[in-house]
Order: structure tokens, then sequence, then C-alpha cells
């Protein structure tokens, strides 16, 4: 268990690291928002969904994208707008695709993909299908009339949905407290008629055991929703490669604590040193194999402008 | 022997016959399964499909539509209705955002079978939030279709090709054509995108009303004839994408163009057609050109000013009359009998 929690922290961890190293170079023509720090929601949440099991997200996915299996060469030429990307470079980081990987999309309007998830969510249970879907959304998108109009909507309907927030206090700049009266996100989905439940350490393996009790239940047949509130933080600034404690917004004194109990590290210092090795000599080829392909891939034809606007039936 | 239908037989005849044909359509929105089942449209639906299939909502427009997204990604075709145009204001992130790009954004690989039925208001006070016909919103924005049928026959037609379309289709009604009666075929058949229809053959001059202006448009070219003058009525039907071709060929042929909108003309799809026949004639033909359409003000309830608010037969005629003269004639018809308008009577 701890090796496989490892590879895919350490893994997105490196990913997102080797993107903020290539990011001066402007070879990546796409705005980045960074999960370095989050990993552990997406890992925990992901690890244990079924493979069946789909996930919306947010622009701050490539975390969710890579922890729920979606396509490394994808996603990096996506972000080089290539036409080998996952939507062919018309989408880029915060359009993220692999649907042979349940991972359904993701919007850079914050808090629209809620409501796509409990919808498709509508959709399984109409269809007699016994997949679960998983929504991630921050703190900022519980600001939003379709964060409370979709939990309403999904308990009304006790859809196979499990919410997770994903809560790093912030709102790009903003902290949650000039936002938000009551911190603690959990009451509000409560009123709505779901359980729900906080993990407050970004403990990888305490979201992944939460989180898999609320998929059991509803794989057995339990009426749904489930919420999860994971708090966490992000290391980075809201967009781009860099830190940015400099803007005052937030010290470097509150972060310290969070960079201390780095949820890759923990899981990392489990592992026999000559495994934990061996796990990051492969994460490393294979992102050096990623970004190759990238790179060597074409941008897309001129033709490919026009393509795509409508399907034809 | 062609059956008469009324326009809302029309609409739910032909969701309820495609609901039978395809279990994947489903039909919800606000008061979808009251008694009133808005305007009849969706009458016994709930009887026959189940709840399921059918279903009121709560008011949530924003997340109703962000839902009917996801369903339609699920494999779903949803029917997603709403009483009034107006409305559509508070879904316009999901249908913009995602519904519109979802195809394109996602390179192809995603689809969203959509259609959203919303109705436009006219008369009895309707006023300011229950009287826009705001469909040149959605023609801006690539990866939506629009169509505004004004007869029954269209009616059930294009909302049959609404939802076998695989993208999202702004389906707009209005509340006065709900009363059209006309002959509807029991058959399924669809009236497909992008293809007009010549309504009235006609040389001098080329009339295109959209929605509810088709029905007036046709009222002014009997005024017209009364004239001597023959009018050619187009309705577009299908407005995204728009049948430029038989738009542009009559007005090449009768060399005068009136575009009547049920909407207002700045930025509407008035002046897109107009500014359409423009690039194709220009150095071809020399085309006079007129616009009418909503007064560029907030529609006002009392019908002592509404009355100036809205474009009718005999306005129309008016300014048809002076585009074939070249002039400013001062003519308006006497109001007659068998072409005045049956508004909306109440109670509301």
């Amino acid at each position: 268990m701890d090796t496989k929690f490892y590879k895919s922290l350490y893994r997105i961890r490196r990913v997102e690291e080797k993107i903020a190293e290539v990011y001066p170079t402007d070879k990546i023509k796409s705005p980045v928002h960074l999960s370095i720090g989050q990993e552990a929601v997406s890992v925990g949440v992901c690890e244990a969904l079924r493979p069946n099991d789909v996930a919306f997200g947010t622009y701050r996915s490539h975390a969710l994208y890579l922890a729920k299996g979606g396509n490394l060469k994808a996603m990096i030429a996506e972000l080089y707008g290539k036409v080998t990307g996952a939507a062919k470079g018309k989408g880029g980081s915060m359009h993220l695709i692999d649907l042979e990987a349940g991972v359904l999309g993701t919007s850079a309007v914050v808090g629209t993909t809620i409501a796509n998830a409990v919808g498709y969510a509508y959709g399984l249970k109409c269809r007699r299908q016994d997949s679960i879907v998983a929504s991630f959304f921050g703190d900022g998108a519980v600001d939003e009339g379709v964060f409370h109009e979709s939990m309403n909507f999904a308990a009304l309907k006790s859809l196979p949905i499990i919410f997770i927030c994903e809560n790093n206090s912030y709102a790009i700049h903003t902290h949650q407290r000039l936002r938000q009266r009551l911190l603690n996100v959990c009451e509000r989905a409560r009123v709505y008629g779901m359980p729900a439940e906080r993990v407050d350490d970004n403990d990888v393996l305490r979201i992944y055991e939460r989180v898999k009790s609320a998929v059991e239940a509803l794989a057995a047949g339990r009426s749904g929703p489930f919420f999860f509130e994971c708090m966490t933080y992000r290391w980075k600034e809201h967009v781009g490669p860099n830190e940015d404690y400099h803007l005052g917004y937030r010290t470097k004194a509150e972060a310290e604590p969070w960079i201390k109990s780095d949820p890759v590290a923990r899981i990392g210092a489990r592992l026999e040193p000559g495994v934990r090795r061996k796990i990051e000599e492969e994460v490393e080829a294979e992102i050096a194999e990623a970004f190759a392909f990238a790179e060597e891939s074409p941008f897309p034809d001129h033709a490919e402008l026009f393509a795509d606007v409508f399907k034809q039936n | 022997m062609d059956r008469i239908l009324s326009y809302t037989e029309a609409v739910r005849e032909a969701t309820d016959q495609e609901m039978a044909r395809d279990q994947s359509v489903i039909v919800f929105g606000l008061d979808v399964d009251d008694p009133k089942a808005v305007q009849g449209t969706t009458k016994g639906l709930v009887e026959k499909y189940g709840p399921e299939r059918v279903f009121g909502t709560p008011l949530s427009e924003d997340a109703m539509t962000g839902a009917a997204i996801g369903m339609a990604l699920a494999g779903l075709r949803p029917i997603h209705v709403h009483i009034r145009m107006d409305f559509l204001m508070l879904a316009m992130n999901q249908l913009i955002n995602i519904a519109a790009k979802s195809h394109y954004m996602y390179g192809g690989q995603v689809h969203v079978p959509l259609v959203v039925r919303s109705m436009i208001g006219k008369s009895w006070g309707q006023g300011a939030q229950h009287s826009q016909g705001l469909y040149s919103f959605f023609m801006h924005v690539p990866g939506l279709k629009v169509v505004a049928p004004s007869t029954p026959y269209d009616a059930k037609g294009c909302l049959i090709a609404a939802i076998r379309d695989d993208n999202p289709v702004m389906y707009v009604e209005h509340r006065i054509l709900h009363f059209q009666k006309g002959p509807v075929p029991e058959a399924l058949y669809a009236v497909p995108p992008g293809k007009a229809r010549i309504t009235v053959p006609g040389l001098d001059i080329t009339l295109v009303g959209l929605s509810y202006m088709q029905v007036e448009c046709l009222r002014a070219q009997r005024y017209l004839e009364s004239r001597g003058i023959s009018a050619e009525v187009i309705d577009p039907i299908w407005l995204s994408p728009l049948d430029m071709e038989t738009i542009a060929e009559s007005a090449r042929k009768t060399k005068r163009l009136l575009v009547v909108d049920n909407g207002w003309t700045t930025c509407g799809a008035s002046a897109e057609i107009v500014s359409q026949v423009i690039e194709r004639l220009q150095g071809i033909s020399e085309v006079r050109i007129r616009r009418l359409g909503f007064a560029p003000v907030t529609c006002p309830t009392t019908p002592g000013l509404e009355v100036c608010f809205y474009p009718n037969s005999r306005t129309i005629s008016s300014a048809a009359y002076d585009l074939v003269c070249g002039e400013a004639k001062g003519w308006l018809p006497e109001e007659r009998a068998d072409l005045q308008a049956i508004d909306f009577k109440g109670p509301f």
C-alpha cells in the first residue's frame, strides 16, 4: 500500500516540479495552477475509487488527473499545446480530460463542475450503472451559488456521489475567513442532508480510509451523497511556478507546519531506501519520457482550428 | 388528411414520441410535472414515463443546467424546460462555458446532447422580465444551435431534430405561438438545422420574420398585397446555423430586405442577418435594407405603451411600403379584422 501511495504522490510532485522548472522557458503555453502540497487529497481519494468510477475537477487538477490514472504524456503535451495532448492542445492545463481513466473534465470557472458531476451521478443512477462520481472543488467554490444548489439536488435525489472539498484556505489571495462567517464547510453540507466529515491533517492514508468507507457504502447500495472536507495547503502561488509569500497575504510561518508535514515525505520515510529509490528512478524516467514526447510532438495543423465546434451526428 | 394540432400539442407529441423511441430522453424543469404541465407541453408524460425521466426541479437554474450537462455526458438526452426565457440568465455560465465548449475544448472526446426549451412572453403585462427574446446571446457563441419555430409543424419537427442532435440546442418558443394551430403529421419527422423556409413567395420585397414576428410578417404580406406589392416572406426557423443562402438569394431577387426581429435590433439576430446579406451581395446587387424589432427600451407592462414597443403587421407593412417606394410615404393600413393580432387574454 505504502509503495503504491508513494509512487503516486512522488510522481505528481515531480511532474509539477518539472513543470515549474520548464515554465520560465515559455515552452508551456498554458497557465498552470500547481497542486504542490495538496497531492495527498487527490491520491487518497483516487486510490479509494474503483477504475470504473469517475471524477470531475477544477483548474487545479494536475494531481487529480494523474492520481486517477490520466495519461502523463497526453497531459504534458496538452500543456505544451501539442496535437498529441489530452485535448489536442485545445484545452490546456485547466481543461484536462482522460475518459479511459474516468477524468471527465475540469473547469476554469469556480464551482462549475460540481453541477456537472451531480448530473453525471443522476445519469448513472438512471442508467443503473454501478459507478460512483467524485466531485472535487475548493473552499472558494463553497462561496458560489452553484455549490449550494448542487448539494441540495444531490441530496434530494440520493445520488451516488462523493463531494471532496479541498480546503486550502485561499481563493486566490483571499482567506476563507474574509469570505465566510462559518469556516466549517461540513456544517453546511450536513444541513442539505448528507453525512460530512473533515480530515484535517493532509494525511493520505486517513483520506484514503475515510473515502474508501464511503465508496464501499455506496457500492453496497447505501444512498449518497457523502461529503469530505480535506484540509490542505498550497505551497506555490495561485497560478504559476513560484512562491508568493512576498505578496503579504500569507506568511511563510503559516505554511511551515504544512511543509514540515509534507505528505510525500511522510509516506516516503516509511519505505525501505532501496524500494524508494527504485520507485523514484522509474518515475523520473517516465517524466523525462513524457516531456521529451511533448517537446517532439507537433502543434496542431491550422485546419484543426475549425474541427470539433459541433459533433456531426 | 392533415391533422390539426396546436403548437403546444405538437411540442407535447414530439416529446412523447421521442421518449417512447429513446429511453435516454428525459424531461425536467420547474413545474413540468405539475397539473398545468407547462401549458400542457409535458402533460401526461410523468404518468407514462415515471418520475425518474420526468421531474420538476428545485428552483436552481444554474445547477440544474450544469446537471443537465452532466446527464448528457453520462449518456442521457435531457430536455431542460424553462417557462421563461428570461430565467435562462441564471444558467448562462453552464450554457456558455460548459455546454457550448465541451466538445471543442476537450478535443472532440465528449459531446453534450442537450435541449433547452424556453418561452418568450408578450402582452397582458408580461413586462420587463417575462418578454425578452434573447436568442441572439446564444447565436453569438460557437457550439450552440438555436431554433425558434413559428408553426406547430416546425415545433414538432424542430424539437425532434433538437432531441436527436448531439449538440446543445436552444429551443425558443413564444407564448403567443403556443395558441397557433396547424397541420402536424402524426409520424415522426425532423426539420433539420440550417434550412429556412419561404413561407410566401413574392417579388417586390423580402420580409424575414423571426419567431412570433413571422406571424406578423405573414399578416403584413396580406396588407401589402392589397396595395399591389408582392412580398416574399421567409422564416429562418433555425437561427444557428442560419440559412443565409435562402435569405440572400431572396434579397438579391427582390432588392429590398426587411428583417423583423422578436428582440432588440442592436447586436441582435437582425443585425447578423443584414450584415451577412451585405457581405454576400455587395458589388453584386444593391439592396435596400431596414430592420424592425423591439423599441430600444425595457418592455413596459401598460398596454398603452406596450403597443408601441413591438412591431406589428401594420407597422411592418408601413416600413415595407416605404422600402419598396424608396421614400417615406407615411402609409399605415387600416386594421383589418381578419388580420388582427390575437393576443394573450389572461387571466394569467
